[in-house]
């Protein structure tokens, strides 16, 4: 059977995340029991999660989560791995064995540094480094997948529905200021770890339920600039535009809102001129990256978190709030579970951001 | 010496019909048609016919119809009735046989070899009546960085672009080649769609500079009609390197057909034959290129795209990316079925490579190099309908030049012998009693037609794909499909095989 990447698979999904504006620490099991509430929109196939602020003790630390599928790709790794950076910290993820995760591959956590000789030779910044290193290392060497490259953040995905997932995980040890997870209903059996989400590059987290009809124009666009889709994931492609953008151009998140889901040319004409001029030039020069089709995407990132819906809001998302915390989720249902009474709730537009940020944190957005 | 070739179409005449009005007899500027008084009927000489059908659509009783001939050479597959003739032909002549519009020869049509996608199920289509579908394309060089000012505010840093309601552009065909009435009619059309003809490298008539707007100027080899005040007229200036229809030639216009204001217009004085260089003289290599694309740049003040456009030779790629790098804002590349209004027949039919795998190879060579997105594409030679236009974006253009397409809905039919300046559509003629059979009133509104029924089919094609604007089409090649390619094609093409 062909692995993921080698064909590609569309999927539907459900999603859900929090997010506290005061930092306040939530344990992993919060989301656990919001996404199990969706379990009829994931089919078995695949689950995940994000979370961030898990790590205040390493929080200096880029945290590396790898997946190997023997004992050779760990160890070329590794040889890697210490080549480029200091490892300050390594261990196998800690994992409970249930009968719903099966194949289980070698789960491993490395908290490293780039070693500053090799980075000053380079010359370029600490995290283009270090996500030029997860990229070497998931396309050359076999068998070894890293799937989680932020600092105080960390992925957990594997192949089964996002509750048992959740459990294998032991998700409830962790608690952090924000969490999304995933639910996966593919259309063929991917049966590889690496494909289920979330997708991560650095701190960027994304999650997301859809089928883009834009894919390989967007995939063909950023390969221009050093990224390789592996995957074939839209999940993977949106997170390397959304890399390209915030952190290679500079682009505010609220920019890069209006690039993948740029308001139609009807609309701009309304605006005053200045911000006409600018959303004009924004879709002239990102064309290529304007993503079609349905998608709802929760990104996560350092100290924030955005909501995006297409612009014609093909799938379902809705966005609640109470005291300090933002909730998304595909469906209502999945906020009460651990929300009962929101302050507000509503479902945002199509191609309309819905962001929250840790409370003095401002650079990305 | 009996040099006799037999008439490769015949008139058909049904006397039971024909009420000898002799309008046929009128019209036919190749004097096919009589009357003989004598007999009280109509004759045809099908010697001179070159089965434009204008005597057939204009007889009042449909009385005519043209059929090709079924008087044959003894059967040879090698040697057919064409080739034959074309070789009796040069033996009376000596001369190079010459030929219009574009090759005709059974080639394979790559387009007729390529399906497109639809969603079912897992995404959903996109309705184009319910919902906005956009079409509005730019051309021309992005910034490759976003630049902030010191408060972080974005700076905007612009290029000078085309804007295109739809990504369609009539492509050159100069005054001169063809009618004062058939520019007239491109301009207006170009005016009332908003996108843009080009002038072919003829100049620009007078009366024409109020749709500078949507007007692409030609700097061509013989540099006809090229000034400042051309320049400036025009919206983007286009270098013309190569044609489709003759790659490595200049162009030709017979001497019958420079009369009056096209000789004004041309620069040149009346009844020359004005025959373009094969090259440019001012460029023999690319950096030589790069100094023509900047000295038009310099003389209109970097207010204006330049274009080069090429013919789909075999290195395509490494000299689209020459181009990329010489300044260029867009590139044309014109396959080997591009139309023209004379050329060499041999080159005509043996000369380039067809534009869809130009196009395909000229797109992923840019993408590697990651210079795609400083330079627009734009292909044309043959795009024939709204389905080829898709599939040219999907396979990575941002728009498409049509000429031959354009002519056909001004009334052309293609009989093939523009060269003999008689047309009697009144499109590639300068006889005043023909040019007035194209009414530019009815000829632009008929343009218009074309491009908005396009438009419309564009939409649907791109809603039943799930996507509701065209740029998420470009380059988009997973919505593609081959059938009946071998792999190599498939490679080059960067499409999978149905069923794949």
């Amino acid at each position: 059977m062909l692995r993921e990447g080698e064909v590609r698979i569309p999927s539907g999904c459900a999603i859900s995340g929090f997010f506290s504006r005061s930092g306040s620490r939530i344990s992993g099991g919060t989301i656990l029991k919001s996404i199990a509430t969706m379990h009829d929109r994931s089919n078995g196939l695949g689950g995940g999660f994000a979370g961030y602020g898990i790590y205040p003790e390493y929080k200096e630390l880029y945290a590396l989560h790898v997946f190997y599928d023997n004992m050779t790709s760990r160890e070329e790794t590794e040889r890697y791995l210490d080549r480029r950076f200091d490892i300050v910290n390594l261990s196998r993820i800690p994992t409970v064995k249930t009968s719903e995760i099966t194949d289980v591959p070698l789960i491993w956590r490395y908290f490293v540094t780039p070693l500053p000789t090799k980075l000053a030779n380079e010359q370029i910044d600490e995290r283009e480094y270090v996500a030029r290193c997860v990229v070497s290392v998931n396309t050359k060497i076999d068998g070894a997948y890293i799937f989680s490259s932020g600092k105080n953040m960390g992925v957990f995905k594997a192949v089964g529905y996002p509750e048992d997932v959740a459990r294998f995980y032991r998700l409830e040890d962790y608690s952090g200021y924000c969490w999304t997870a995933h639910g996966r209903y593919p259309t063929n059996t991917p049966g590889w770890w690496g494909g289920a989400h979330p997708f991560a590059l650095l701190d960027y987290s994304i999650v997301h339920n859809g089928e883009i009809s834009s894919y390989d124009a967007n995939r063909r666009f950023v390969e221009m600039f050093g990224y390789k889709c592996t995957l074939l994931t839209d999940t993977e492609v949106i997170t390397y535009i959304i890399d390209y953008l915030n952190r290679r151009q500079g682009l505010p998140l609220k920019d890069v809102a209006k690039v993948i889901a740029a308001p139609f040319w009807s609309e701009i004409e309304k605006l005053p001129e200045k911000e006409k001029e600018k959303l004009t030039y924004l879709r002239n020069v990102y064309s290529s990256l304007l993503v079609t089709g349905p998608f709802s995407i929760l990104l996560g990132f350092d100290g924030g978190m955005m909501a995006l819906n297409d612009r014609l809001k093909l799938r379902s998302m809705v966005a609640a709030e109470k005291g300090d915390t933002l909730y998304v989720a595909s469906e209502e249902c999945a906020i009460r579970e651990i929300c009962p009474a929101p302050d507000r709730l509503w479902s945002p537009k199509g191609g309309e951001a819905v962001m929250a940020v840790l409370e003095g944190e401002k650079s990305k957005v | 010496m009996i040099d006799f070739l037999y008439p490769e179409y015949e008139i058909v005449r049904n006397p039971d019909r024909c009420i000898k009005c002799r309008a046929c007899e009128r019209q036919c500027s190749n004097e096919v048609h009589k009357f003989d008084p004598e007999l009280n009927m109509m004759t045809a000489d099908e010697s001179k016919c070159v089965a434009c059908h204008r005597c057939a659509s204009i007889c009042p009783t449909r009385a005519i119809k043209i059929v090709k001939t079924d008087h044959t050479f003894r059967e040879n597959h090698n040697w057919t009735n064409e080739t034959i003739t074309e070789l009796y032909r040069q033996a009376s002549t000596g001369g190079v046989l010459l030929s219009s519009m574009g090759n005709p020869k059974p080639y394979p049509v790559y387009w007729d070899k390529i399906l497109i996608n639809a969603s079912q199920v897992t995404n959903p289509s996109i309705d184009p009546l319910r919902e906005p579908m956009e079409t509005k394309v730019f051309l021309g060089r992005k910034p490759e960085k976003m630049e902030f000012d010191k408060d972080g505010n974005l700076v905007i840093k612009k290029y000078p672009n085309l804007e295109l309601s739809v990504p369609v552009m009539f492509s050159a065909m100069s005054y001169g080649s063809i009618s004062y009435n058939a520019h007239e009619s491109l301009a207006r059309a170009a005016s009332e769609l908003g996108i843009y003809y080009n002038t072919g490298e003829g100049g620009l008539h007078e009366d024409f500079y109020k749709y500078g707007k949507n007007t692409i100027v030609q700097v061509a080899s013989g540099r006809f009609g090229v000034h400042k005040d051309y320049l400036d007229a025009g919206a983007a200036i286009e270098i013309k390197m190569g044609q489709g229809a003759k790659p490595g030639i200049g162009g030709h216009l017979p001497g019958t057909k420079i009369a009056g204001d096209i000789s004004k217009t041309r620069m040149i004085p009346e009844g020359t034959d004005a025959l373009s260089p094969y090259p440019h003289h001012d460029i023999y290599s690319i950096e030589d290129l790069r100094q023509l694309v900047y000295s038009l740049k310099e003389a209109t003040a970097y207010k204006k795209p330049v274009i080069v456009k090429i013919a789909a030779v075999h290195n395509v790629a490494a000299i689209a990316s020459g181009i990329a790098r010489s300044g260029a804002d867009i590139i044309a590349i014109d396959g080997y079925r591009g139309g023209t209004g004379a050329a060499p027949t041999r080159i005509r039919d043996n000369v380039g490579i067809p534009v869809e795998l130009a196009l395909a190879s000229a797109d992923e060579r840019l993408r590697r190099e990651g210079i795609r997105n400083n330079v627009s594409l734009v292909v044309g030679g043959s795009i024939r309908s709204s389905s080829d236009l898709v599939k040219a974006i999907a396979l990575g253009a941002d728009a498409v030049y049509i000429a031959t397409g354009a002519l056909l809905a001004l009334g052309c039919h293609l009989c093939r012998s523009c060269h003999l300046g008689t047309c009697n559509w009144g499109i590639a003629t300068q006889r005043p009693d023909l040019v007035k059979r194209l009414n530019p009133d009815v000829g632009y509104k008929r343009l218009v037609n074309l491009i908005q029924a396009w438009n419309h089919e564009v939409k649907e094609m791109l809603g039943g794909m799930g996507i509701n604007s065209i740029e998420a089409l470009r380059g988009n090649r997973l919505m593609l499909r081959g059938v009946g390619l071998n792999e190599k094609e498939l490679e080059i093409l960067g499409i999978m095989h149905a069923g794949e």
